[in-house]
């Protein structure tokens, strides 16, 4: 084994390790605790002290997904037994199932906004993204800059036009008025990701393409296209998560046909105060797939994350 | 052989499209490219920011349509200038900047630098720490509320038991002198790893050698830290410092869930207050002076730290 001056000692790397060990577990809690909770029967969810060590139970996605109503004993006992397990979990304190939540409804809206707008933020992002790498843009610097500052309005300062806007055009808490907005919002990020991915790939392939006879067009797609796609799919998670993450335009902008899950999953109350397994099981649902996609594809993200400011 | 590809992508490529594409030129090929993008960029932002400015004058309200829409010149600006509640405003969002960005930088450049002595596994607990700054605020910020809630939330417990302080006798959301704080920690523990990511690049482009050369001159690792790794960070962890900056500036959604501005209104930053006026009070021409102050504020402190940035990055 070589060794080199610069190379950490072992006792440096124990401690570097434990530090950021003992701060990842400090900062994995919470998000723990929110899958726990999901699991925890409303009791246990606020006993004292907080209880690690709890008898599961499936209450809180019960009741993320079904409406229910106080029953008295004599309705009940007309029902019959209960036929299903969930069924059971509502009988059991004297409640009965009236019919389905809104949960499903919105986690939909959010499928479809959120890979919606990724769509078109890609395909008109990676467009012009292109264009900018390899034609002569006038006032290509100001261009680029112009889309980066979009970035920088508050979304509430830009809301009250928009919310205007949409009320004239009839888009209002609508799926494509929700898309619309996405794309704009996300554009600034998939134009100046693609756009540093793309100044990567040497100008001398496309070059060789051309002389061999290939138009511009297919020298794009199957010159460009193949070269920049971990970069193109690492941007489109991005501009994913940001959709599906996003909270202050959808909550403006949205009440009922189009809303999405963040602005839904706290407004879910139980009988008596907030139903925390609930609203739990619903974070749960939302968040984890996040948070695979994360650990999955975190060699790609790194990037995405900083904005492509930082260079590998 | 390129004949054969030119072959094989002709007989891919419908004659009639063919013909019309390659008569393309490159510039006209670059505007359709680009036009699509600038369309929806002013159309979705330009317009409307031109519109807020256009409100900013004038005194009208969504909720009154009906009424006449007075041009007002510049009230709705003097207007906020002097507002004492404006300047109260801008308190709380300015210890909400100073506090995150502060401890943001420090946490996450110690942990880059720890992260950097690669340690094994280092690479999987990077992973995990950067997970909370991948999910929804809004979603986020409201189970804290419930992690915040006196004796039975898990922070309260927790202090409680690290310091002996009985848990039901704080409230992080419920008092004054704490809910600044309870936002500055939350805030702290989703976006540290952003901070931490890019310090982390900034001490990956370090060359080892200059490092060794320093070894040869005999420099000790003290002086190593002051001399090279400081000054080749700094231009990322002063990028790091805009980018949080911009953000929490525009903080919403995360504060709005946790405290919603309150109690009182001592964590109302900018954006709740400007929501406020907008969306409950539905002053809009107000409002919109109130959204033109912010940007032209972010806009302008932002050009002003990137020429910095710059002078920084040059030397």
């Amino acid at each position: 084994m070589s060794y080199s001056v610069t190379d950490p000692s072992l006792r440096q790397k124990w401690g570097a390790g434990i530090l950021v060990i003992t701060y990842a577990l400090i900062t994995l809690l919470p998000l723990v605790w929110i899958v726990a909770t999901g699991f925890k029967s409303p009791a246990d969810s606020i006993a004292y002290p907080p209880k690690i060590v709890f008898q599961p139970s499936l209450e809180g996605y019960v009741n993320l997904f079904t409406t229910q109503t106080r029953a008295s004993e004599e309705t009940l006992k007309a029902l019959g037994e209960p036929t299903t397990w969930y069924d059971k979990i509502v009988r059991a304190k004297n409640m009965m199932i009236a019919g389905p939540s809104r949960f499903p409804e919105r986690f939909f809206n959010s499928v479809i906004i959120g890979f919606g707008s990724t769509f078109f933020a890609i395909v008109l992002g990676t467009a012009a993204a292109y264009a900018f790498s390899r034609f002569r843009v006038p006032l290509k610097d100001d261009l680029l800059f112009f889309i980066l500052s979009t970035r920088m309005m508050p979304p509430i300062a830009v809301a009250i036009p928009i919310f205007l806007m949409f009320r004239h055009l009839g888009l209002s808490d609508t799926h494509a008025g929700m898309i619309l907005l996405y794309t704009a919002v996300n554009l600034s990020l998939s134009v100046w990701l693609i756009n540093g991915f793309i100044d990567e790939i040497p100008i001398e392939y496309e070059e060789a393409a051309l002389i061999d006879g290939y138009t511009r067009f297919q020298a794009f797609y199957k010159v460009v296209l193949p070269q920049a796609a971990t970069g193109i799919a690492s941007t489109a998670i991005f501009c994913l998560i940001f959709a599906w993450n996003e909270y202050a335009f959808a909550v403006l902008l949205t009440s009922g046909n189009a809303q999405t899950a963040p602005p839904f999953i706290p407004t879910i109350i139980g009988v008596g105060g907030q139903d925390w397994p609930a609203v739990a099981a619903g974070a749960t649902l939302f968040l984890l797939p996040v948070m695979i996609f994360t650990i999955l594809l975190r060699k790609h993200l790194l990037r995405g994350i900083t904005f492509g400011a930082v260079r590998k | 052989m390129s004949r054969k590809v030119i072959d094989h992508a002709a007989q891919a490529t419908p004659p009639a499209v063919a013909h019309r594409i390659r008569g393309l030129s490159d510039r006209a090929i670059a505007w359709i490219f680009v036009a699509p993008t600038i369309v929806l960029l002013l159309a979705i932002n330009v317009f409307p920011l031109i519109w807020t400015v256009w409100l900013s004058f004038t005194n009208y309200r969504v909720n009154r349509p009906n009424k006449e829409v007075e041009f007002i010149g510049l009230r709705n600006y003097e207007r906020i200038l002097t507002d004492s509640d404006t300047w109260l405003t801008m308190q709380a969002t300015a210890h909400f900047l100073v506090w995150t960005i502060v401890l943001q930088v420090l946490i996450g450049f110690s942990l880059a630098y720890s992260i950097n002595k690669k340690f094994k596994g280092n690479d999987l607990w990077t992973t995990i720490i950067v997970l909370p700054m991948m999910l929804s605020p809004a979603v986020v910020g409201n189970f804290w509320t419930f992690l915040y809630q006196p004796q039975i939330g898990l922070f309260n417990y927790v202090i409680a038991f690290i310091t002996g302080v009985d848990p039901s006798s704080f409230s992080m959301i419920g008092e004054v002198s704490l809910a600044p704080w309870a936002i500055v920690i939350v805030d702290t523990w989703m976006w540290t790893p952003f901070v931490m990511l890019i310090c982390l690049a900034g001490l990956r482009s370090i060359p080892d050698s200059i490092y060794e050369a320093a070894e040869c001159d005999r420099a000790s690792k003290w002086r190593q830290f002051w001399t090279i790794t400081i000054p080749m960070v700094l231009p990322f962890l002063m990028l790091a410092v805009l980018f949080r900056g911009i953000e929490n500036f525009k903080m919403f959604d995360l504060v709005v869930q946790l405290t919603g501005g309150g109690p009182g209104s001592v964590t109302e930053l900018t954006s709740i207050n400007l929501k406020r006026e907008a969306f409950e009070k539905w002053r809009t021409g107000f409002a919109s002076a109130y959204a033109v102050i912010l940007f032209v504020t972010v806009f302008g402190l932002a050009s002003i730290y990137v020429k910095a940035l710059n002078r920084v990055k040059a030397r």
